[in-house]
């Protein structure tokens, strides 16, 4: 095994990273937490502007 | 720096003064700009004065609007965002005081040694070694108290601006240590250890990150949090932001070598900077989509909104920089565009159309929070909305004349006769430059003037802030 197999199986690594990511990150049972998440922004004491709003939201 | 609008929870002494100093820096480092892009038009400026020279003053230009103004930015923003996401108070707050004082120490360090001309001549990394040992302090406290705030925070997910924030301090800790290792021999000159070749190498891989992680994987965290904060809406996939987040810091390091097409360097290494550039469009546009369409449902207040305005447009920027990159890191319009005036329009593309624009849309939407009133709440929203064409038609005026001088430099420097001699001498090239010159002055001072009106409205937002709280201690 030479430094070449190394760099091939660094490249394989990679792909697999990367699927796994969007495997995880795209996964149906997982959508609703990503969704909460996303809300992260809008906690404690801050109401969600409603998109009646039409002014600037705070 | 009024005491009497601290946040029972939160930190926000060190926030207000990082995002205070962010304005002063930007206007000192802008202005900075405009003076040496008029000496490049009237070479006179420069008074036959050593330390007034353009060789000295770029320098300094680059290192206050990167480091003292993108960086007092990106300290305000992610020790806001860090707490805000986290419910928790700092870290320490002892560390936020240092690095607050220990960063404006490396600002005044740098003003005073780069006009001597003490440097160590490495692009974005002039700073001679002592002050490189102040950075360096100063940065892990700040890592420390980031990543510590990120380990006591109440929320159980970390929110992904701060996986952003997260990947930029530590990259660039460890960029910044790698391209800076030096063997002193006096207090103010340094030997880089790495030779020739390689050390071109490793000041590029450092240099190509600092634009990486230092502006654009900060400021994409800045961005994932203000323009949905700003737009009233979460942002549009907090799924692509993950994938965003891992494809851009995997890519981004391996792009460097595109500084270096055509050099010393060994072909491959050329060629695979070249290949990693170019894939690196996927995750940059991935980013962008994803703010842009945040706005999906709330485009109508864009009209209303010059805060909002100021994030989208950098948005923008942001996407068109990023096409062009890729594009400049082919090795054939490399081999016209190398060593331009087109790669200093791209860089200000990215640098005042997305890094400024996003970072004075953030500080609109923050400095009144910090002094007790609502988000975006300033002085006068009018003075924004000039603020915010004032610099958009500064960008455009920079960028378009830059286009035109770099591929007309390009064209004139390749120009060969039949006989194969050149067709024009350099010079010819530098005098054909010339209102390429007057015009990038002019867009570069409409630019300042915005940051002189965004100075005296926070100003006046301050002063406003401190009458009322002044009035309702009276009262009590």
């Amino acid at each position: 095994m030479d430094i070449n197999d190394v760099r091939g199986l660094g490249s394989v690594f990679a792909l697999i990273a990367f699927t796994g990511i969007i495997w995880w990150a795209y996964g149906s049972s997982r959508r609703k937490r990503f969704e909460d998440d996303a809300k992260i922004p809008f906690g404690e004491n801050e109401e969600m502007p409603t998109d009646s709003d039409n002014k600037r939201s705070n | 720096m009024s005491t009497s609008f601290d946040h029972p929870e939160y930190n926000y002494k060190v926030v207000r003064q990082f995002a205070i100093m962010t304005v002063v820096w930007g206007v000192v480092g802008m202005a900075m700009g405009v003076f040496i892009a008029a000496q490049l038009a009237w070479p006179q400026l420069n008074f036959d004065t050593p330390w007034l020279s353009f060789g000295r003053l770029r320098p300094l230009h680059t290192n206050a609007v990167i480091f003292a103004f993108g960086g007092c930015a990106l300290f305000a923003t992610s020790y806001y965002i860090v707490q805000r996401t986290g419910r928790t108070r700092l870290f320490s707050d002892t560390l936020a005081s240092f690095t607050f004082w220990g960063w404006q120490a490396v600002i005044v360090g740098a003003a005073i040694t780069l006009p001597l001309g003490i440097t160590s001549a490495k692009e974005y990394a002039e700073l001679e070694w002592p002050l490189d040992i102040l950075v360096t302090l100063v940065w892990v406290a700040y890592v420390v108290n980031f990543l510590g705030t990120v380990a006591i925070r109440k929320e159980s997910h970390i929110y992904v601006a701060n996986w952003f924030f997260a990947a930029f301090m530590i990259m660039i800790a460890i960029l910044y240590v790698g391209n800076n290792l030096v063997v002193p021999v006096s207090l103010t000159k340094a030997y880089s250890i790495w030779p020739g070749t390689i050390d071109a190498m490793i000041q590029w891989w450092w240099g190509h990150n600092a634009v990486g992680f230092f502006l654009t994987a900060g400021f994409l965290g800045m961005m994932y949090y203000f323009v949905p904060k700003q737009a009233g809406r979460p942002v549009y996939s907090y799924r692509l932001s993950i994938v965003h987040f891992w494809a851009l810091i995997s890519i981004y390091v391996w792009a460097g070598a595109h500084h270096l097409h055509y050099s010393a360097l060994p072909d491959w290494a050329q060629t695979s900077g070249m290949i990693m550039s170019l894939i690196l469009l996927a995750p940059s546009w991935g980013g962008m989509i994803n703010g842009m369409m945040t706005l999906s449902g709330a485009w109508h207040k864009l009209r209303t909104d010059p805060i909002l305005r100021f994030l989208v447009v950098s948005l923008s920027f942001y996407g068109m920089s990023t096409f062009e990159g890729p594009m400049m890191s082919i090795k054939t319009v490399n081999a016209l565009s190398h060593n331009t005036d087109w790669t200093i329009g791209h860089v200000h593309s990215g640098a005042l159309g997305w890094v400024a624009m996003v970072s004075i849309g953030a500080l609109y939407h923050l400095i009144p929070i910090m002094y007790g009133r609502k988000a975006g709440q300033m002085y006068s929203i009018g003075l924004i909305n000039l603020h915010f064409w004032l610099a958009t038609i500064g960008t455009v005026l920079y960028i378009a004349s830059m286009w035109v001088n770099g591929i007309m430099q390009g064209l004139m420097w390749r120009a060969v006769n039949e006989d194969g001699t050149l067709t024009y001498s350099f010079v010819e090239s530098v005098e054909a430059s010339h209102w390429g010159y007057v015009v990038r002055a002019i867009g570069g001072a409409l630019f300042l003037t915005g940051m002189l009106i965004m100075l005296f409205n926070v100003y006046m937002t301050t002063r406003e802030a401190n009458k009322q709280a002044g009035m309702v201690a009276a009262q009590a």
